[in-house]
């Protein structure tokens, strides 16, 4: 007698956990030929206000971690993504992938994790500064993460595109709820039980699955979180989050990139949710000595 | 139990520690690693790698000749030619990082293999050491690909083959500061150990080989100064990058003067540590101890001139001699060890001179009483007080267990005297007054300054000297400059 497959029941990821959605509800994906993939999370407003809560709880530890420390959790991700790289290929070929098209996605997904592990210790030397004030003053200009981002990943693609805003606002120090691709949603669980075995830090990657029609809303509106950002090119929902960005003053980062290339990645991605933090510190002069002895 | 003894003897004696041994894995001979293979030095001769805390042999060492490294610095132009040449930096650092997981999961190993054959206390080399070294891999790993952010509007290329000469003083670490930059920016790399100290770098050549990297990137040939030499001197080298004393620096400055090679030294030092009258005086104290102690005083940042202000100087000065008498003297390998085993005969010999000129000029001297084994090198801290500024002792690196004490009145006054060397690789700074901690790193010429703390290092901070300290800078975004080409 052939052997029954055991299926997966995708659930969603909020403070380390995988709970079910508060609502109890779901949404079915299908394939191309209309047969059932599965039966999804149809996550609730309030599904991301715990969503929230578990990253602003988060946030305050992994900011404060030190930037090698994030770099080496950055790449434990990278070894975990490598491991069950064939499950990947898997997925995306469910939800309709070329075998070519899926290897090369998440070739990609990996080796941008290891290049964003390369940049939590580096982006810092490259966005701060020493500013020459004419008093005598020390002063110094540094990069801070700004706080909670709320992520809209791109509906486009179930795993490089999510994965392309979760690194650079992780690697910056963020902490972040995600809503992933309503229609290519399998990769985004997957990728949260590799996240959940890399020493990542509960709470500082949430991600919840559902209707953007639904959950634009809380999660642009949310007055805990700092910063929303948003892949893609609906100018309704871009319009949408700009407004619901102004109760308070949320950063809005849109992008429309075709994140399946090399080109896609890079520094500023960072730079986009950081702060910047200028001390002032006295300098006492007294007596003549100066560095000419 | 620890147990209290005669203070005046040995002050606190601790049931021993030591590290065990059992786990590591060390030949009996080593050949040279060229082109990704072990071959025999073309002179058929080694030489005993020696462990400083016994006087026992360990291994057996290739000495390279003119003709080793000749076929090492062809391995690696046709590494660079090759495969390594062509690579994208994102492939390049893939490797690096490798290469740096690979030295964490053997880091307890790497530990007490350099314990054992530089006398380093095992404490040093396990917390500090080994992790800075794997870390150092880890970091630079990161820029193979990130280049073009390091050096806006150039067009950035790799220089070559790099030659590399490292001291024996943090042997794996040297390796790893050296190795690490010059293959993110794309180089392939000729290393010498120092002839003290090679069994972490040939530890490092096994891991290279298992790590899959290209063959003929990484070669390591072992040897004296004839082996650094014919690195120095070798016509298709295009980078020299040396760490050690000024006096060789010096001659390698000479050496490829008349050539286009690009050099990075990295020299000696007489390094100020200043406490000031408002400074936290017992993590001062702390603070002197790691400053001139840690690693013997084999390191050339070692803050040996000890400048105190006069209102303290009794104070610091007494409570120095009490923590003078507590430390450990003895077994590296033991976990309660805070100074281990000079690094060989020759250096010991010449600290022993030192000490003895410092007598003779008049110097007032204070040792530890503690006892130390009588196999082996060892050496007692020693401090030395009624210096003036031009005593020897004072001017001269001494690379040992030994500190000089001046005082000073005014910040003026010790700022000139901080500044009044001819080295300038780093000083340290103790105040409660941050105003006054930046007037210091304003005006004292050296390329580190340490404010109420002392010998910190980190992948991500450049270190480096002014004056004949050496040029060029190690660590962070300005280490890569060292392997890069600019247009």
């Amino acid at each position: 007698m052939s052997r029954l497959e055991v299926l997966k029941t995708y659930k969603i990821y909020i403070g380390g956990q995988f709970p079910r959605t508060e609502s109890g509800r779901y949404y079915q994906i299908q394939d191309g030929k209309g047969k059932v993939i599965g039966n999804i999370c149809l996550s609730s407003k309030k599904d991301v206000r715990n969503a929230v809560s578990a990253a602003r709880k988060a946030f305050g530890g992994w900011a404060e971690r030190s930037a090698f420390n994030r770099s080496q959790i950055l790449y434990r991700i990278a070894e975990m993504l490598e491991g069950r790289r064939d499950q990947f290929i898997n997925e995306l070929m469910i939800q309709g992938a070329s075998k070519v098209n899926a290897e090369k996605e998440i070739d990609l997904a990996i080796d941008r994790t290891v290049y964003y592990a390369g940049w939590c210790d580096k982006y810092q030397q490259l966005l701060s500064s020493v500013n020459p004030v004419s008093s005598a003053h020390f002063n110094f200009s540094v990069v801070e993460p700004t706080g909670v981002v709320s992520i809209i990943a791109d509906e486009n693609s179930s795993l490089i595109g999510m994965v392309s805003l979760i690194l650079p606002a992780i690697a910056g120090g963020n902490t972040c709820v995600v809503l992933a691709s309503e229609t290519l949603p399998l990769c985004s669980i997957t990728f949260a039980e590799v996240l959940n075995t890399s020493d990542l830090p509960a709470g500082v990657v949430n991600i919840v699955t559902g209707k953007k029609a639904e959950l634009i809303e809380p999660m642009g509106n949310h007055m805990d979180v700092n910063a929303t950002v948003y892949s893609g090119s609906n100018a309704d929902e871009i319009k949408k989050i700009k407004e619901l960005a102004v109760q308070n003053v949320k950063r809005v980062k849109t992008y429309n990139k075709k994140w399946i290339s090399d080109e896609s990645q890079d520094l500023y991605l960072i730079a986009d949710l950081q702060e910047v933090k200028t001390t002032w510190h006295p300098i006492e002069n007294i007596g003549g000595a100066t560095s000419s002895y | 139990m620890a147990k209290k003894t005669d203070k005046k003897l040995s002050g606190w004696d601790f049931s021993p520690s030591p590290e065990g041994t059992s786990h590591i894995a060390l030949k009996d001979k080593y050949d040279l690693f060229i082109d990704g293979k072990w071959v025999k030095p073309s002179s058929g001769k080694y030489f005993d790698s020696i462990n400083p805390s016994n006087e026992e042999k360990i291994s057996s060492v290739a000495h390279a000749n003119q003709a080793d490294v000749d076929k090492a610095v062809k391995a690696a132009r046709k590494a660079y030619n090759g495969a390594w040449g062509k690579m994208s930096g994102k492939e390049r650092g893939k490797y690096i990082y490798r290469i740096a997981r690979m030295m964490q999961e053997k880091a307890r190993e790497l530990a007490v293999i350099e314990t054992l054959d530089g006398g380093k206390p095992i404490r040093e080399s396990r917390d500090i050491d080994i992790p800075l070294a794997c870390n150092h891999f880890f970091y630079y790993a990161g820029w193979a690909d990130k280049l073009d952010y390091a050096f806006p509007n150039r067009k950035v290329e790799s220089l070559g083959v790099a030659g590399q000469i490292i001291p024996w003083n943090f042997p794996l670490l040297m390796a790893a500061w050296k190795i690490a930059p010059a293959l993110a920016a794309g180089n392939t790399v000729v290393l010498k150990p120092a002839e003290s100290t090679s069994l972490t770098a040939l530890k490092l050549a096994e891991i290279i080989e298992e790590s899959g990297l290209p063959a003929g990137v990484v070669n390591i040939v072992t040897g004296f100064g004839d082996t650094g030499a014919a690195i120095v001197n070798h016509p298709d080298v295009d980078k020299v990058a040396f760490t050690g004393s000024t006096d060789v620096g010096k001659i390698i400055q000479k050496a490829i003067s008349g050539t286009d090679k690009k050099a990075t030294l990295e020299l000696g030092g007489k390094s100020a540590n200043i406490i000031l009258e408002d400074a936290p005086i017992d993590q001062a104290v702390e603070g002197i101890v790691n400053g001139i102690f840690f690693n013997q005083g084999h390191v050339c940042c070692a803050g040996s001139r000890l400048f105190v202000q006069e209102s303290v100087a009794e104070v610091v000065i007494n409570k120095l001699k009490q923590r003078l008498d507590s430390l450990y003297v003895g077994n590296p390998l033991d976990k309660n060890t805070d100074i281990g085993a000079i690094n060989s005969k020759e250096q010991l010999q010449t600290i022993k001179k030192y000490i003895k000129i410092g007598q003779e000029e008049g110097a007032e001297m204070y040792q530890s009483p503690c006892s130390i084994p009588t196999k082996g090198y060892f050496c007692p801290p020693t401090l030395f007080t009624n210096v003036a500024q031009s005593s020897v002792i004072v001017q001269e690196e001494i690379f040992g267990p030994v500190l000089t004490i001046q005082t000073f009145r005014t910040v003026d006054e010790v700022i000139q005297k901080a500044n009044n060397t001819p080295f300038g690789l780093a000083a340290g700074v103790w105040t409660d007054k941050g105003s006054r901690i930046f007037n210091l790193t304003t005006k004292l010429r050296a390329g580190v300054v340490w404010a109420n703390t002392y010998n910190k290092f980190d992948p991500t901070s450049p270190f480096g000297g002014y004056k004949e300290s050496g040029f060029g800078r190690e660590g962070g975004l300005h280490g890569l400059e060292a392997y890069v080409k600019l247009s």
